[in-house]
């Protein structure tokens, strides 16, 4: 969190410190309590006279609660040793730790820090509903619109004659809510895909990685030609903030380097327009292993594929290095995927080239192409056993139109319908009507 | 005589089908659509039962019955609060406020009209 947004934790240690109430200073300044905590757990800017009055209800410079690396970092101490519960003696030692050992202190501010981003993204993801307020004012207008429309309807179902002026009445107010229902779901819908939660899951180094190459479509046209420096398109890209996200997406880069450099982007192209989108075939043409063609294939330029392909790679225990999305199979973000993919069948049938035809259920049912393999990974020595990484290609087939019927699939449980699904891990919220 | 209700609501449809449905089971009903003011008004019209929306413009449901029950003379009037929050932290909080029943939406009019006529039927006499 950057540290002119700390004003909040710097109020809400100030207010601590005077034994003041969340609520008893709210009074004071003419703000609702549940306000000033937004304020003081950084959820909201503030600054301009409810500054100068929290700053004067607090007896302090509004400066004090604005600016001051040093201040910033022994709050952040402090607010460290609170959450350990270490003694009060040692936490008014914030000041002296930070003068003598300005470094570690630091390192400890920034876990701090990282720890309470971390816990705010938990929060934010688990129980979206409660803390995001407008969510929360989307769910209560398609509630309340529910509500009337169920209550008129209602009435106008009952049995028995209904006074014409009543039933012209109502018969206007259920359209009306109807119309407004239609826009209230529409604007959900909307705000839940455009929101993205991208602010919020800044820092997560997969996720800063997912950004940086969507950034470039996929395609780094930089290591079509050898001798580029990985180090300098790490270091400049605004995606990548972190240390853990420029170490994953160095060597990302060199594992897209070394395969543009053993199937060059001309010939490639040559070969797939040769033999067609055959990922076994174009191995033997280029020497190469199954999993380095399907991640070639996946950073090809749009325009030498004509139809869209999405790649996944994920490690023998199942989490997801890379994911490149494709329209109609959903690929979750973070948690738990699909187990009926070929993805998690190739890694019990290691080195075995599997191809599926698939499709996801309430995706509007396209059909893809699933090629997957899975291969050791890494150096190999004596009396060790190998580390398998496995990758999935899923290439939408025109037309839906596969040589075997399509296995149905999903994408997480949670918003798969699929309700008797034998790989089901928990139940489904579509299921459970939400 | 007929009984009385009050709906603190601020859906105006909502309030015209349960305004509706109340009357013609010869029920009174006021209306009123926002919160700041909802105690004074609860007040002045006396009711025998409040129908009250948990979001409300100005003040919310939850700090309504608050300031309700904190006053002795409406600490057994009954309560009825229709919330599109059914959470059951928001229930629970509801009833430590002093709800006499919680009813999320939607409802079904059967649902409302059977809690209004239990309630009043169980409440002390003033």
């Amino acid at each position: 969190m950057a540290r002119e947004s700390l004003t909040g934790s710097r109020i809400r240690e100030r207010r601590s410190m005077a034994g003041l109430k969340q609520a008893d200073l709210a009074r004071q300044i003419g703000i609702s309590a549940s306000y000033l905590n937004l304020i003081e757990h950084n959820r909201r800017r503030i600054g301009g006279k409810l500054l100068v009055n929290i700053a004067q209800a607090l007896g302090v410079e509004p400066s004090m609660l604005t600016e001051g690396a040093e201040a910033t970092l022994i709050a952040t101490l402090r607010e460290a040793a609170a959450d350990a519960e270490i003694t009060a003696d040692e936490t008014d030692r914030a000041d002296e730790f930070a003068g003598r050992f300005p470094a570690w202190a630091e390192v400890l501010a920034g876990a701090h820090r990282r720890i309470a981003s971390l816990e705010r993204t938990v929060e934010i993801l688990s129980d979206r509903l409660t803390h995001d307020p407008h969510l929360a004012a989307s769910v209560h207008e398609l509630l309340s619109t529910a509500a009337a429309i169920r209550s008129t309807a209602s009435i106008l179902a009952e049995p028995g004659e209904l006074e014409r002026e009543w039933r012209d009445r109502f018969h206007r107010n259920l359209n009306e809510d109807s119309l407004r229902l239609a826009e209230s779901c529409k604007a959900l819908v909307d705000y839940l895909d455009e929101s993205g939660v991208a602010e919020e899951r800044r820092g997560v180094p997969q996720e800063e990685l997912e950004a940086f190459v969507a950034a470039s479509a996929y395609h780094f046209p930089a290591l079509e030609k050898s001798g580029t420096e990985i180090e300098p398109m790490v270091q400049d890209s605004a995606e990548l903030t972190t240390g853990a996200a420029r170490q994953i997406a160095a060597e990302m880069l060199s594992r897209y380097a070394a395969d543009a450099r053993r199937m060059p982007l001309e010939r490639m192209t040559e070969a797939v327009n040769r033999v067609g989108f055959s990922p076994i075939a174009l191995s033997e043409i280029f020497g190469t292993d199954l999993a380095s063609v399907l991640r070639r294939l996946a950073a090809l330029p749009a325009d030498v594929l004509p139809d869209p392909v999405g790649l996944v790679i994920c490690d023998a225990a199942g989490s997801l290095l890379f994911r490149k999305p494709v329209d109609g199979f959903a690929v979750p973000r973070f948690g738990a995927t699909c187990p009926l993919w070929p993805l998690f069948s190739a890694l019990s049938r290691p080195s075995t080239p599997i191809r599926r035809a698939l499709t996801q259920e309430g995706r509007g049912a396209a059909v893809f192409d699933a090629y997957a393999i899975a291969q050791p990974t890494g150096p190999r020595e004596f009396n060790r056993d190998p580390l398998f990484q496995a990758t999935m290609l899923v290439r939408r087939i025109p037309g839906g139109r596969a040589e075997t019927p399509p296995e149905p699939v999903g994408s997480t449980c949670r918003v798969c319908p699929r309700s008797a699904c034998p790989a089901r891990r928990e139940p489904s919220i579509l299921s459970e009507g939400f | 005589m007929s009984r009385h209700v009050l709906l603190i609501e601020d859906e105006p449809n909502i309030i015209e089908a349960i305004r509706f449905l109340l009357s013609r089971d010869g029920w009174r009903v006021d209306t009123h659509a926002d919160g700041t003011d909802a105690v004074e008004v609860i007040r002045r019209v006396a009711p025998d039962l409040v129908i009250l929306d948990m979001m409300l413009p100005g003040k919310s449901g939850m700090d309504i019955l608050g300031d309700l029950r904190a006053q002795p003379d409406y600490s057994e009037l009954p309560v009825l609060m229709l919330t599109a929050r059914g959470q059951s932290r928001d229930r629970d909080m509801a009833e430590r406020a002093g709800v006499s029943r919680f009813m999320t939406k939607p409802f079904s009019n059967a649902e409302v009209l059977s809690a209004v006529r239990d309630l009043v039927a169980e409440a002390p006499d003033p």
